[in-house]
């Protein structure tokens, strides 16, 4: 019996081991080959040193000679303002404007209240991939096509983040509110000045979803940001895979840094997000 | 259900706060009828100051698209003559049941569908029965499978895209390794879309795995340690314990991926450009490719109203489904 648990012990640890080397060898190559050049590259594949970091004085030009490289060949710090501004922009008037419906959901009595309630969370089945055509021709018509406007503006609402500000609001207390309205307080300052300052974790949880989508999007800033000044870092990779000469080593020290960013968010605020997610996943 | 961990604790600490909303309307309801109508009308404008914003961005950026791809799909609206559209009834949608090309990306997407969806969801549930054990080094190995989720869907496509290359690719020499030919891959039209299905579960089953750990350690202890008194063996008590508790939980993730799946665009667009031979184009591929490069809008317009057709039909089956194991 004793001997027959610790084979499934030893069992189960190999499997882990394997199953751990299947999901880290691509990042691991990823890291490790944006510090060789190329010949290095090619040369280690053959071997486990595809995965060990190169000798310090093995190669020329330092660790870092691709990543410099990569940022002299094309303008990747305008790729990661233009990526930052639009995200940020995105969060920043996300936050306000789905906090506030979300807020007037869970809290006043109006006409058509359930109705609108209705339409929002009808809106969360509409796939965007099937509006983007539209979408484009009329921010074309608006004269935003190359703007941040047009990368922004379209994605502030976010029937979503609506939902998980009113269902957080739902539960918050009545009592401090009626309390501000007996002081003499407005509405408006209730809730910028007594709600907001209560609710930093869902007001954390919906910032971090909206970076993580919008940090990774793809199709929309592919057609809105046609414009070589206005790409964000996921378009702006694609030069080093299709534009000849093909570094490999290049690719991989811009592929690492267009992941530095969410590997930031994760390690520090990966509790927000898991729990933003599972929060409406155990509900419905 | 509704964040009872949150309101409970907040009665423990301080036990002046009431359980918000329906109590407390119900107690004074001559109150509410003594409101003056002024009041009440305060109230609904204070309402739509709050909602307008996100409803005016909805309406504008959400539902006015989805009405115009519904109307430009029965038009011959082309990009380069938006003066000159003219309304040409069904023949957009005739036209699609003779596209091959439509034919064959739909049943790309298909595939592509109904292989990773039970598949994600089974590394995914697999990966987290594996490691909610006690275990040395549990954090590292939730932290290595959770890794790839870390990276965009573009980084991961490019990674990969090298990572297959034929001639020079570290999977064909890790394939040497064990003795395997080197394989086409991408390049050819027999393995291209399991090579993108391939590295779709791996970036995607970390996700899912969290939340299924989640969903484990909301299962009650007591039904384990019940389960161990009626002398259960650890399959059963998968079988009657595990299962039954995350039943919701795997059934919301199935609808995810499901949808996710369908939605099937950037790896085929950044990895093949659909080939070779179109075996990897997928339905929303051909849609962008139809609207963005050849300008058709009325044509792309109605094969987005089918593709949502079908997404919804998908969500609303699932639904159904959901709603009668419930029942």
């Amino acid at each position: 019996m004793k001997r027959k648990k610790r084979i499934q012990r030893v069992v189960l640890y190999v499997s882990l081991i394997i199953l751990t080397f299947i999901f880290l060898f691509p990042l691991v190559w990823m890291l490790v080959s944006s510090l060789k050049d190329e010949f290095q590259i090619f040369r280690d594949m053959k071997s486990l040193k595809a995965f060990l970091p190169p000798a310090p004085n093995e190669v020329e030009g330092g660790y870092l000679h691709n990543y410099i490289a990569a940022f002299q060949r094309v303008d990747l710090l305008k790729y990661i303002m233009n990526s930052l501004i639009y995200t940020t922009g995105i969060i920043f008037f996300g936050l306000i404007v789905n906090s506030m419906a979300g807020y007037a959901l869970a809290r006043f009595r109006f006409p058509l209240a359930g109705f609108w309630l209705g339409v929002i969370i009808a809106t969360l089945i509409i796939p965007p991939e099937s509006i983007f055509l539209p979408l484009y021709v009329l921010v074309y018509d608006l004269g935003w096509v190359n703007t941040y406007t047009g990368l922004i503006v379209p994605f502030i609402a976010n029937a979503f983040a609506i939902f998980l500000f009113r269902q957080f609001f739902l539960d918050f207390p009545k009592e401090l509110e009626e309390a501000a309205k007996i002081d003499g307080c407005s509405q408006i300052g209730i809730f910028f000045r007594i709600i907001v300052p209560l609710s930093k974790p869902v007001f954390a949880t919906v910032a971090i979803v909206l970076f993580i989508n919008h940090w990774n999007d793809f199709l929309w800033p592919l057609v809105v940001a046609s414009d070589e000044s206005m790409r964000t870092i996921q378009i702006g990779l694609q030069y080093f895979m299709n534009e000849p000469p093909i570094k490999w080593g290049q690719v991989m020290a811009a592929l690492t840094i267009a992941t530095v960013p969410m590997l930031l968010i994760f390690a520090f605020l990966q509790r927000y997000y898991v729990q933003g997610l599972t929060h409406t996943g155990s509900k419905n | 259900m509704k964040g009872n961990s949150s309101s409970a604790k907040q009665l423990t600490d301080q036990d002046h706060y009431e359980a918000p909303s329906e109590p407390s309307i119900k107690k004074v309801p001559p109150k509410r009828k003594k409101r003056r109508k002024s009041q009440a009308f305060q109230e609904a404008l204070t309402g739509y100051f709050f909602l307008a914003p996100a409803l005016i961005l909805l309406g504008v950026f959400l539902l006015y698209p989805m009405g115009a791809a519904f109307y430009y799909s029965f038009t011959d609206f082309y990009i380069l003559k938006p003066d000159d559209i003219s309304f040409i009834g069904f023949e957009n949608f005739s036209y699609i049941w003779q596209d091959a090309q439509f034919r064959q990306a739909f049943w790309n997407t298909v595939y592509f569908s109904v292989i990773v969806v039970p598949v994600q969801l089974a590394v995914a549930l697999g990966l987290a029965l594996l490691i909610n054990k006690k275990l040395k080094f549990r954090v590292f190995f939730r932290t290595a499978f959770f890794s790839p989720v870390v990276m965009s869907l573009v980084v991961v496509s490019i990674l990969w895209t090298f990572m297959y290359n034929p001639n020079e690719g570290l999977i064909n020499q890790l394939l040497g390794v064990i003795g395997i030919s080197p394989q086409p891959f991408l390049t050819s039209p027999d393995q291209a879309m399991n090579s993108i299905i391939v590295m779709s579960v791996w970036q995607g089953a970390g996700f899912q795995m969290m939340i299924f750990l989640a969903g484990l350690q909301n299962i009650p202890n007591h039904l384990y340690e019940a389960a161990d008194i009626d002398g259960a063996t650890s399959w059963q008590k998968f079988l009657h314990v595990t299962l039954p508790g995350l039943k919701n939980i795997a059934l919301f993730i199935f609808i995810t991926i499901s949808i996710a799946a369908f939605k099937l665009l950037v790896q085929p667009m950044i990895m093949t450009q659909g080939g070779p031979l179109g075996s990897t184009k997928s339905l929303v591929y051909h849609i962008y490719e139809t609207g963005f490069n050849y300008r058709d809008v009325g044509y792309a317009s109605a094969m987005a109203v089918v593709f949502t057709m079908i997404v919804l039909t998908i969500t609303i089956i699932q639904r159904v489904l959901i709603r009668e194991e419930r029942g």
